[in-house]
Order: structure tokens, then sequence, then C-alpha cells
């Protein structure tokens, strides 16, 4: 398959997910969406690394993943903190610091 | 045969995407995702990026996704109101979302990157095995490889900081929301006089249910001692 075909993918994934972050309001299911737009840019690294003959896409896909599992650590302990406050779990009733 | 396995890969990654964000239940939202990642691991197998493959599955399909159910499990199911605060927007984030679409095809496909019709070029053997990667984490993008380790480090200190937290300390519970205030002191406040009292007494009938016992022991009968000078 030509690369194009991957770099198409990635781009539907990531508008899925970026609709997927504006739809919702769970904060649980926002977290999921921004791991769907983490791995479609992971996806378009690896696609690209392929088509340069190139591993450095590759080694940063890897960094990539690293990141996105600290930003789900940091988010899930926020959820937590915020279910045992007994706050509504809603990102539209969590807007005491929009300015 | 590569193109058999790129549309399942494909139909298994989008399918699974929708899926996340069209189940009402976080649970089966999560479930979800765990088939979306396994199919880009089938993806980065016919790229040829196999440590990565192997990665998604162990790490992201194994690890991550385990923590995301025991979380959706404590949590439960959230009720997601019909309320929008932007009139319409139930329609016009797919819009957003296939707009965003069209253009980054554009900007992709319209460029002068004239080897994305093509399937790259013919890899040496060992291309995206975990020596080669190894060898490029730790001699060409060290400093990547430390920063990594780093942030991972203060994210797993930040979660404890966050979720180890009881919501006893002063300065969690003190400057609540309105709504927080007004649930400390709607049940008791009329019998207790004293508000820090009032406080005290609903914190422990609010944690009774997550007392831990250092704390049932320390909270108690100690004085409030002044916190660390940050």
């Amino acid at each position: 398959m030509d690369t194009s075909w991957y770099i198409v993918l990635s781009a539907l994934l990531f508008a899925v997910g970026a609709a997927g972050v504006l739809i919702r309001r769970s904060p649980l299911v926002i977290l999921l969406c921004l791991e769907l737009m983490l791995n479609a840019g992971n996806l378009a690294l690896v696609a690209f690394s392929r088509m340069l003959g190139n591993a450095d896409g590759q080694v940063f896909a890897v960094v990539v993943m690293v990141v996105a599992a600290c930003e789900v650590v940091v988010g899930l302990g926020l959820i937590v903190a915020i279910y045992r406050r007994r706050l509504p779990l809603n990102v539209d009733d969590l807007r005491e610091l929009r300015g | 045969m590569e193109a058999v396995a790129f549309f399942a890969g494909a139909i298994g990654a989008l399918g699974g995407a929708i899926a996340v964000i069209a189940l009402r239940n976080p649970f089966y939202s999560v479930l979800a995702l765990v088939v979306h990642l396994v199919s880009l691991a089938g993806l980065f197998l016919i790229l040829h990026a196999e440590f990565v493959a192997a990665g998604q599955v162990v790490v992201y399909a194994g690890a991550v996704m385990v923590l995301y159910v025991f979380v959706a499990a404590y949590v439960g199911g959230v009720q997601e109101p019909a309320w929008e605060p932007i009139p319409g927007q139930q329609f016009l984030a797919p819009l957003l979302g296939a707009a965003l679409f069209v253009e980054l095809s554009i900007a992709v496909l319209g460029s002068s990157l004239k080897a994305v019709d093509t399937q790259g070029p013919t890899i040496p053997l060992g291309f995206g095995s975990p020596g080669a990667i190894g060898r490029l984490l730790l001699e060409r993008f060290l400093i990547a490889f430390e920063a990594s380790s780093l942030l991972l480090l203060l994210a797993a200190v930040g979660a404890v900081v966050l979720a180890g937290r009881r919501g006893t300390s002063r300065g969690g519970r003190g400057g609540g929301t309105p709504s927080e205030r007004f649930a400390q002191s709607g049940p008791n406040g009329s019998a207790e006089t004293d508000p820090q009292h009032a406080r005290s007494a609903s914190e422990e009938g609010g944690a009774a249910a997550l007392t831990r016992p250092e704390e049932g022991g320390t909270a108690g009968p100690t004085p409030p001692t002044p916190g660390p000078a940050y």
C-alpha cells in the first residue's frame, strides 16, 4: 500500500478524535479521544518513517507513547480526585477556571 | 495480501475510533479503544515497525487500558445531559471534524512530497527491530530518552499527589466550590455552630467509606500543626 493511504487514515482518525473531544462531556471519554488523536499522530510518524526508510520516526512514536502514558496517568488522577470530591464528572460543570 | 491486511487493520482502527465516541457507556468506550489499538498495532506491523507494534500492544492495550478500565469501573457511568452550552454543538462538532479531515488530507496529498505515492524504499534487514530502535534511542536521541524518563517520574509523583489526596487537607477543602461548601455545611450546619468543627464532622461522614487507618490515627488526636512552608 502507498504511504498516502496511511496518511489519509491517520487524518481520518485524528478528525474522529477531535470530533469526539468536541461532542462528549465526560472527562474520561475526552481522555480516550485524546488517545485517539495521539495514536493518529503515531500512525503518521510510522508511515513517514517507512516512506523515508529511516527509523527516526519510530523512535518518536515511542516517545509519543511515553508522553501519552504520562498524560493518561495525570488525567486519570484528576478524574479520581474530582470523583472523590463528589463534583459532577462533566466538563461543562467544571468550568470555574474558564476565562 | 498486504492490501487485505491494511484494509482489515484500517476498518478495525476506524470502527474502534467511531465506537469510542459513539458509545454511551464509558466502559464500552474503553473496550472499543482496545480494538482500535490492536488494529493499529497490526498496521504498524505492516509498516515494518515491529518494536513500536509490540510496545503498542504491551504498554497501550495492556497496561494503560487496564488503568482506564479500573477508573471507568470506579467512577461508573456518567450521565451526560442533553443541555448544550453552545446551541447546535452536536451537529457543529462532526462538521468541524469533517472539515479538519479534508484540510489535513489536502495538506498532505497536495504537498510536493513525491514519495508519498510510493511504498517507500527497500529497507535493510532489522529495520524497526528493538536493536535498531534502542541504538537510535541511546545514541542519537539520548536527550529525548532522558527527558521522557524524567517526564515519567514527574507523572508518577503527580498522580500520587493528585489521586492520593484525601480531600481532608486544609488547602484542598477550605476553598471549595460554592456547591461543595453548601454540601458540607448543609447536613449539620444548623447543629454545629463552630464552622471548623462542622467541617471536620462532615468530612468524617463523607470519607467514612474510604477511610485509611493512618489518617484516622493521625488526624484525630493531634492538634493542627502548620504545614511546611511551600
